[in-house]
């Protein structure tokens, strides 16, 4: 089976990141009928990094995250995961298990099943058939589960349907099954649609525990939120890196200015 | 280990209970009552019980697909056939020099076609055991070459269903061409005998029908196991969020792939036990109406719970016996009206209305455990 | 008017033409002679009647050489009028009157033998090739051809030296070089070959066979070369045929799928019902030629509004009861829609008959265009093909100039956004689906046709349906356009070959892969609301 094969060789060790950056994007180029959602984009992502990305509505930040999770094939460009891992020639499962989580927009989760289950099944692992026929958990799986669900705040809702939970909830839920899956790399869109100000405030501190031993890339909205987390900041236009920095100097940057007064 | 597999599933278990005394006293009630008592099972009913256990393995199949893994198949009946078609053969092999025109080697509709020889692919099913690697072969064979194209390409929803009504229609087209070498529109039939039981015996019959009723059984019982692993929990989630299972690293098309190709085989099992009761197997089994139809006794009976399954294949079919047989005229106009009061008003079908009374009952629902 | 009328128009003036020269001909000299030569009953002298006559312009003439040669030409024993008695109204053939009723002891037959038959036939057909009506010499210049022999020739140069009427001189010109094939002379006979070359006529082909095996190699290589050349244009011609055939076939395939592609396309609406609104629009044509028995060219036309009204509010009425309830779960659709095609198929069944019924054909839908001798287009199929691309003009004008047009696109594209900018969605849900229902009813009367009318129509057409729609890709009209009448024609091609039921399977397991390669068709909407 070449998939169990691809699991394995992309597994622990595999990624090289010798060279400080673990994510390359290099003159990415996606159209769709003409429109060009990602122009010549060119972004690195440090190992162990804390990074922000925001941008007006359409400015490819939601297509970015398809081309490095493999949803979307761009039309030329290069996309590497470390030194050596070509993410344009792996699929969404492969990339998952080469150690890149995602966390959508809209949060996503398996509603039918529990809030544990949901956990158990993003745990990180043999994603083969055969082997999840006869898989069970082991005691160090079960302690991963409680100790995340401790993280994220639902140890209430260990049986609840997931599908019960409420919006913020299934927000943490999904975040959660990003924490257990053991990336290197966090995509994370929009975490905190949606979330009170108090939740907010949780997710910052927790992504920025994250930071360090992982990498994370944040895609916002909310700016006050990304001043509290984010140390640097790359702003996307018309599917460009237009401008990147601190907060104060990409907020200082004329060209941000126009393009976000303008829009 | 059946109580760990039926754990949670009191509709399983009532379900297996029910089957087990039906397939203790019916073959009792037929062969050890005497025929004048009232009591007394007529061979015909047995059969057509038989019948009915046989559909309802089937629609265990379809549920399998539809209910946990969101592929409505609209081309199940194909794979039912294709087992049917195999153990067909086998019964006309055993026919030997019996048929019409006495030729030991070729059934009646070959030496009519003035075939000389026995083509390649019949070659074989002179074997019982060969046969019946087929009935699991050829469908699964079928299901996985399929489905292996169709997932890989990402092939879902509408779009699914309609090649897999369009693989059947095909099927059904080639099954009634005569170069076909499948006896084109008459189909198999004018069976002798099975394992060299003459198949007209009560006591082959009441045998077929016990092995109708142990094929549903275990297949109920591999179903509800493979469902309650968390191969079953993945399926699952590949249904409710398919583009989230994928990003958390499974490949679901491998996933969809061996679903429907069990899915496929345990269709073929039913076929293979349905052809020896009704006696004749043709292309009509292939026909895209008979396809839909099973996927109406799940809707029936309530999908993603086996059982329903189960349930809604024995209650749809029994009241086709006796509807066609009272008023055929109506059969139709119900069968409709089924369809569309089932998707409008009972979308979790008769299982539906069994669940809040199950928790008015207090049994604790799974997510309280 | 029709072009029979016209025919009918002219017959009359022909009469009259003929009636006013017969009344001339009662004193014609030659006339009088001939039927002096008739009285002395004697075979030389009735051959001497004979070339007088068909030299003469005598109009009554052909028809009195005629009824000579069927044994029905009399001579009153007093008069010496000359009479054609048959067992229809016998006539006065110096007059071309009815004589009324005869007796017809007063009469005395013509006697005629074997010689003077074979006489009389090479002088009618010499009169019919003189004959003033050009259709008349066409027929007989036709007739000529498969017996023509050498010795005609210089008869034939003579005709075609006068001839005014292009076709006839046409033929003419091919009964020369046929009978040139025949000559004894090689440079004649090569010449003729020359000339045949490329011609369909079958007569050509029949000519230049046992020539292609002449003991002259020179004659037989010029005949082999020129029958490879007829063999390759009735090829091509064979070709454009099946092309023609494949076309026609397209058509229907677009006809039915059209409306699908609107309900399902537009609206994401898996109507398994669509056949039977189909079927309902084949059986409203029924009922309106029964309804106007007298009216067989008109009722048709009418029953186009009629079938669409119809099955567009039947499409309503489905879409308010339960459709409506089932937006957005495209696979519940499909199986309420499967259950409301077997009620309208058993309605059908049970209020009509569960036999087809007879629907008739219009007489402007039959007969056939001859475009040349091996390639004739049938009218139906023609109409078939301009109505189907009339109908596409008309919803492509709909879908994108109209206002409905466009709700129906925002609809189609956002339905919140639509509702909030004011579009009233569940309204043009209804419209949509009415539209999508009345096309299939439009392509029922079309249908009513072509095929059997009868409860099973819909059911034999709704795959098809569904893989026109699916293999042009869906939202796309064009799509389904080239989609149908690329299926119609591929599938004509693969026919001769491979037999209808084999052609039939290969084009589904054709699609089947086509979908797993290109899963969105073959014009596939793009970008990202495209996706999930």
């Amino acid at each position: 089976m070449s998939e169990g094969e691809g699991a394995h060789f992309y597994r622990e060790g595999a990624l090289d990141t010798s060279h400080k950056a673990i994510l390359y994007l290099e003159g990415l180029n996606v159209s769709f009928d003409g429109f060009k959602a990602i122009n010549d984009l060119n972004l690195y992502i440090d190992a162990g990094e804390l990074r922000c990305i925001i941008g007006p509505n359409g400015a490819g930040k939601t297509t970015m995250m398809d081309i490095i999770t493999g949803k979307t094939k761009p039309d030329s460009g290069k996309a590497f995961f470390g030194q050596t891992i070509d993410l344009l020639k792996l699929s969404e499962p492969e990339i998952a298990n080469a150690g890149i989580g995602r966390k959508f927009q809209k949060p996503t989760v398996f509603e039918s099943h529990s809030v544990a289950e949901n956990l158990e099944l993003a745990m990180k692992g043999d994603k083969r058939v055969w082997f999840s026929l006869r898989a069970k958990l082991d005691h160090e799986q079960k302690a991963l589960i409680e100790e995340t669900l401790e993280t994220i705040g639902l140890t209430a809702q260990y049986h609840q349907q997931a599908g019960a939970l409420s919006h913020g909830q299934k927000q943490w839920l999904e975040i959660g099954m990003l924490l257990v899956q053991k990336p290197y790399l966090l995509l994370v869109d929009e975490p905190v649609a949606g979330m009170t100000h108090q939740e907010m405030e949780r997710t910052a501190e927790l992504l920025k525990s994250l930071a360090g031993k992982h990498s994370v890339v944040v895609v916002e909205h909310d700016m006050e939120f990304v001043r509290s987390i984010a140390n640097k900041v790359t702003v996307l236009h018309q599917g460009s890196v237009l401008a990147e920095g601190s907060m104060d100097e990409v907020q200082q940057n004329p060209r941000v200015v126009e393009v976000y007064l303008g829009v | 280990m059946f109580s760990q597999i039926l754990k949670n599933d009191r509709g399983g278990q009532i379900m297996l209970v029910v089957l087990a005394a039906v397939l203790i006293v019916v073959p009792i009630l037929n062969l050890a009552v005497a025929e004048t008592s009232a009591l007394h099972i007529p061979t015909y009913l047995v059969t057509l019980m038989g019948k009915y256990l046989t559909y309802a393995l089937l629609a265990v199949a379809v549920d399998l697909v539809w209910g946990y893994l969101g592929i409505l198949s609209l081309g199940h009946g194909a794979f039912f056939a294709l087992g049917g078609y195999a153990m067909g053969m086998y019964l006309m092999r055993q026919i030997g020099d019996r048929g019409v025109y006495g030729n030991p080697e070729l059934p009646d509709f070959m030496v009519f076609l003035n075939w000389k020889e026995l083509p390649w692919f019949w070659q074989g099913f002179d074997q019982f055991w060969f046969a019946l690697l087929m009935v699991l072969f050829v469908p699964g064979l079928l299901a996985f070459v399929f489905g292996w194209l169709a997932f890989r390409s990402r092939v879902t929803g509408v779009y699914l269903s309609i090649i897999t009504q369009a693989m059947t229609y095909a099927l059904m087209w080639a099954f009634l061409r005569n170069e076909m070498g499948f006896g084109g529109n008459n189909g198999l039939t004018d069976f002798k005998d099975i394992l060299g039981f003459s198949l007209q015996a009560d006591q082959t019959r009441v045998a077929l029908f016990i092995c109708s009723g142990l094929a549903l059984a275990l297949g109920y019982l591999l179903c509800r196991y493979v469902m309650n692993s968390k191969l079953g929990r993945i399926t699952v989630a590949i249904r409710d969020a398919e583009s989230r299972t994928r990003f958390v690293g499974y490949k679901v098309e491998n996933y969809k792939v061996w679903i429907f190709t069990l899915s496929a085989i345990l269709a073929g099992v039913a076929g293979a036990l349905y052809v020896p009761q009704v006696g004749i197997i043709n292309p009509s089994e292939f026909s895209p109406l008979n396809s839909i139809e099973i996927v109406i006794w799940v809707a029936v009976g309530g999908r993603a719970t086996l059982y329903g399954a189960v349930l809604g294949a024995i209650l749809v079919n029994y009241a086709k016996t006796v509807f066609t047989g009272l008023m055929p005229e109506s059969w139709l106009f119900m069968l409709g009206a089924l369809f569309v009061l089932v998707t409008l008003y009972l979308p979790q079908g008769l299982a539906g209305l069994w669940q809040p009374l199950k928790t008015k009952l207090g049994h604790k629902p799974e997510v309280a455990a | 008017m029709s072009a029979s009328k016209l025919i009918q128009l002219g017959a009359f003036f022909l009469g009259c033409l003929l009636l006013l020269s017969s009344v001339q001909a009662e004193t014609s000299p030659t006339w009088t002679q001939a039927t002096a030569l008739f009285k002395q009953a004697s075979f030389d002298k009735t051959r001497e009647a004979v070339d007088l006559l068909a030299t003469s312009h005598e109009p009554q003439a052909q028809q009195l050489l005629q009824a000579l040669l069927d044994g029905q030409l009399y001579q009153h024993k007093q008069t010496d009028a000359l009479a054609l008695l048959s067992d229809k109204d016998p006539l006065d053939l110096s007059t071309g009157q009815a004589l009324g009723t005869v007796n017809k002891d007063d009469y005395r037959k013509v006697p005629i033998n074997n010689t003077l038959r074979k006489y009389l036939r090479s002088k009618i057909g010499g009169l019919s090739l003189a004959n003033p009506d050009p259709k008349v010499r066409l027929a007989a210049t036709t007739g000529l051809l498969e017996t023509i022999t050498p010795e005609m020739l210089p008869q034939l140069q003579e005709l075609a030296s006068k001839e005014s009427d292009q076709a006839v001189k046409d033929a003419l010109q091919l009964g020369i070089h046929l009978a040139s094939l025949s000559a004894t002379d090689k440079p004649t006979q090569l010449a003729a070959i020359q000339a045949l070359d490329g011609n369909l006529n079958p007569l050509v082909r029949n000519k230049l066979n046992p020539l292609s095996t002449n003991a002259d190699p020179e004659i037989a290589k010029a005949a082999q070369a020129s029958l490879r050349s007829i063999e390759n244009k009735v090829s091509l011609n064979a070709s454009i045929e099946t092309l023609f055939f494949g076309l026609s076939l397209g058509s229907v395939l677009v006809l039915a799928a059209i409306g699908l592609a609107i309900t399902f396309g537009v609206m994401g609406v898996i109507n398994m019902a669509h056949g039977e609104l189909i079927m309902l629009g084949a059986y409203t044509t029924y009922f309106i030629q029964k309804l106007l028995p007298n009216y067989l060219d008109y009722s048709l036309i009418l029953a186009i509004p009629a079938a669409f009204m119809v099955s567009g509010l039947m499409g309503i009425l489905i879409e308010r009861t339960v459709i409506r309830h089932l937006y957005g779960r495209p696979l519940e659709t499909l199986l309420a829609t499967f259950g409301i095609s077997l009620i309208l198929q058993q309605l059908v069944r049970t209020l009509v008959s569960p036999q087809n019924v007879p629907v008739s054909n219009p007489s402007w839908m039959s007969g056939s265009l001859e475009i040349n001798s091996v390639l004739s287009i049938t009218y139906n199929r023609l109409y078939i093909i301009a109505f189907t691309l009339l109908v596409f003009a008309i919803l492509s004008y709909l879908l994108r100039k109209t206002k409905l047009g466009l709700q129906v696109r925002a609809v189609s594209q956002n339905r919140a956004m639509a509702r909030a900018m004011g579009v009233r969605s569940a309204r043009v849900d209804a419209l949509t689906f009415g539209l999508g229902s009345g096309i299939a009813g439009v392509a029922g009367v079309a249908l009513s046709q072509l095929t059997n009318v009868g409860p099973n129509l819909g059911q034999s057409y709704i795959i098809d349906s569904f893989m026109v729609v699916v293999f042009g890709g869906v939202g796309n009209l064009w799509g389904t356009l080239v989609a149908g009448l690329s299926l119609g024609v591929i599938n004509k091609f693969l026919e001769p070959w491979a037999g209808a039921v084999l052609a039939k399977i290969l084009v589904l397991v054709f699609i089947i892969l086509f979908i797993q390669k290109r899963p969105r068709g073959l014009f596939p909407q793009k970008g990202r609301a495209a996706g999930d």
